[in-house]
């Protein structure tokens, strides 16, 4: 299994103690600040963020690359599509 | 023209922080998950619109009235963004318009300019109704 350290992220965006909904806003900025093919990752503590982000990138159309934990909060890739 | 039932609307009636707070997040989902989201203001929620009003606003619901300072400390400890920090964000990231009510502007002498800038319009119930119909969420708060 791959792991974060294995994915080359062109941007990560700390958003550690923002609550919902405001890593998935931080993640949405970010996105929007990549070109396409880009590739962003979100940190965050907040327990929605599980669902909610995988959730927006999909409805984004976006491809989720995946949510790794680490130690108190989760780091969510993605990578731009459109 | 934008895809109709992939509407939602939100009736914000109450002016009170804590559900100013749910509204605005609410809003934010809408519009991150592209929903057209329509916010209709009407009596104190278009009250806690006018001009720096949000700014002082301290109130909250009178059935949670006891925790209104334990919510506004833990909100300021947290460094929660505000309610109308919150709807400029939803209005960044998607669709949102906010109308305020013609009614309650008539009633209390409040003119458009006399509204916070996030405010993009003056609206009847009727025309709120009328696209509120077409849609698939429809709030009170």
């Amino acid at each position: 299994m791959s792991t974060a350290s294995d994915i080359h992220i062109d941007r990560e965006i700390d958003a550690r103690g923002s609550f919902c909904p405001g890593p998935l806003m931080e993640l949405i900025r970010g996105i929007k600040a990549l070109p396409v093919g880009g590739v962003v990752a979100v940190l965050s503590s907040d327990s929605g963020s599980a669902k909610d982000i995988p959730a927006w990138i999909g409805k984004a159309g976006h491809e989720f690359i995946g949510a790794f934990q680490e130690a108190g909060y989760t780091r969510f890739i993605a990578r731009k599509l459109r | 023209m934008a895809q109709t039932s992939e509407r939602m609307s939100l009736i914000v009636f109450s002016g009170t922080v804590d559900k100013l707070m749910a509204a605005s997040i609410l809003a934010t989902g809408g519009a991150a998950m592209g929903l057209e989201v329509e916010v209709f203001l009407t009596t104190w929620g278009l009250m806690a619109f006018r001009k720096g009003d949000y700014l002082t606003n301290t109130r909250v619901s009178k059935d949670f009235e006891e925790y209104g300072p334990t919510m506004m400390e833990a909100m300021q400890a947290k460094q929660s963004p505000s309610w109308m920090e919150n709807l400029l964000g939803a209005k960044e990231v998607g669709s949102v318009k906010v109308y305020a009510c013609s009614m309650t502007m008539e009633l209390y002498g409040i003119h458009l300019g006399d509204l916070e800038p996030i405010v993009d319009d003056v609206t009847g119930v009727a025309t709120f109704v009328e696209r509120a119909r077409e849609g698939r969420i429809t709030l009170f708060i």
